[in-house]
């Protein structure tokens, strides 16, 4: 039986891993490599790394991370941020990842996905989501736009969560994979940092209304976040950032509370 | 010296992957778009992923289908990874151009209303899984030694359905049982990606490495 995954995501910027804790069996927490090696041997299921790096002249810094990665750990290794093209999707491929995410690039030109998809395979094509729920009562607000009412209780935001777009979330996902994405990485913009819980009901609204698996991510504080995700969010995957990097809680420590909680997981 | 085994140039996105799992396990890997390469190859690995018309089609275009036919029949090691393994059959239901047919049967999509337990499951089958082994291939091929049960990462909306159940060496559940692996003579096949399920996953390529001698 196929078991639920739990995913740590990495930010780096200009090929350091950024805002972590050192660990007692690291040498270097900013170390690509040697943080993907500590969350393997914890357990990790895959590994997301998700490019900050703000400048374009940096580009070719996290291809070389990715190749580093890649041939040290051998698991399923995602990477995202700054993705414009087929060309740009074909390098991170060719270093070694085994997914890349497409996020702005995408809701600017949304044929990106199936011209991914034809070259790579569904399998190779994350589309990432940003949402964030309407301000109430449900007035979509978007720069240079008169505020006009929302469809959806929710709206796509683009470029690290900066700009807001009219899309909804929900039909933004089925769309995609119609184009052909493999799997959606769904961020709640609300849920984000805040430590109460992934976005339940927008997570089970994705989820439902697809058929290619969905990881659910922001919002993560408690062992019970990531059951509820999974359960109640109908969830394929999790994924946590700060609260693995920074030691609060420990991989191996989520799955066996989500194996006691009757939820198949590797290696618990 | 270390081992020498050839990569097929299948043009897939895995090659670097794969590469880099032999060498972690102390061959030398060289990737070939010469099909006289397999000439004298002590082991050879199809690797791909994606579409298999994309693999079928890189296979034919350098010229390797027959060569590697031919050092199939050789009883030299062979392993066939995801899409490199569903080649190996006729045809596939993802596209028009047929597989090498080493091995007799198709390649299908997973039906779309797949359910396990009453719960809907989804397609791609994406993740980690557990495989159950034969006991000809627990006893003597790349996958001895490999514990039942083990899990092994997935990823693939088609599944292989061999004519000659007999070749099916490794079986996985997802709303059905899959075949998971298959194995004629020193020719292996895995549908999930060996060199993306850690250090289990590198026990193949060890066991792999081995029979290559």
């Amino acid at each position: 039986m196929l078991t639920r995954r739990v995913i740590p995501c990495l930010d780096v910027d200009a090929g350091r891993v950024v805002k972590g804790v050192s660990f007692v069996n690291i040498r270097d927490a900013g170390d690509p490599a040697e943080l993907a090696a500590l969350y393997d041997s914890e357990g990790a299921d895959e590994l997301v790394f998700l490019d900050i790096t703000a400048s374009s002249d940096d580009r070719e810094t996290m291809v070389e991370v990715v190749r580093r990665v890649s041939s040290e750990v051998f698991i399923p290794l995602t990477v995202g941020g700054g993705i414009r093209t087929v060309d740009d999707m074909r390098k991170m491929l060719e270093a070694g990842a085994d997914k890349v995410g497409v996020n702005s690039a995408a809701i600017r030109d949304p044929d990106l996905i199936s011209r991914c998809s034809r070259e790579f395979g569904a399998q190779c094509v994350v589309l990432a989501i940003d949402a964030k729920r309407v301000e109430s009562p449900a007035m979509l607000r978007i720069e240079g736009e008169e505020p006009r009412l929302a469809e959806s209780p929710w709206q796509v935001y683009t470029h690290g969560g900066r700009r807001p777009t009219a899309v909804d979330p929900v039909k933004w996902a089925k769309l995609a994979e119609n184009l052909g994405a493999g799997e959606i990485l769904l961020t709640s913009m609300d849920a984000d940092g805040q430590k109460t819980g992934y976005d339940l009901e927008l997570t089970s609204a994705v989820s439902e209304n697809v058929s290619i698996p969905v990881i659910a991510s922001g919002g993560a504080g408690e062992l019970e976040h990531f059951y509820d995700a999974l359960d109640t969010g109908k969830a394929d995957a999790v994924l946590a950032a700060s609260l693995f990097h920074f030691g609060e809680m420990r991989i191996a420590e989520v799955k066996s509370y989500l194996a006691e909680r009757q939820v198949l997981v590797r290696g618990a | 010296m270390p081992a020498r085994i050839a990569v097929v140039n299948t043009r897939a996105a895995n090659l670097h992957s794969v590469s880099k799992a032999l060498e972690k396990v102390g061959a030398s890997a060289e990737i070939t778009s010469d099909p006289s390469d397999l000439e004298n190859a002590a082991g050879v690995v199809l690797p791909g992923v994606g579409a298999s018309d994309a693999v079928m089609r890189a296979i034919n275009s350098q010229g390797f289908a027959e060569p590697v036919k031919q050092y199939a029949v050789s009883g030299r090691p062979l392993l066939c990874i995801c899409v490199g393994m569903q080649v190996l059959f006729e045809g596939s239901d993802e596209g028009e151009v047929p597989g090498l047919g080493l091995l007799e049967g198709r390649v299908r999509r997973f039906p779309k209303d797949l359910t396990e337990n009453g719960a809907r499951l989804k397609v791609p089958h994406m993740g980690w899984n557990t495989v159950s082994f034969s006991d000809e291939a627990a006893s003597d091929s790349v996958f001895a030694g490999i514990p039942q049960d083990s899990f092994f990462y997935f990823v693939h909306s088609y599944r292989c359905q061999p004519e000659d159940r007999s070749v099916i060496a490794g079986t996985t559940r997802y709303g059905e049982d899959v075949c998971a692996a298959v194995l004629s003579g020193e020719v292996a096949g895995t549908q999930f990606h060996p060199e993306k399920s850690g250090d289990i996953g590198l026990e193949i390529y060890r066991n792999f490495v081995k029979r290559v001698g």
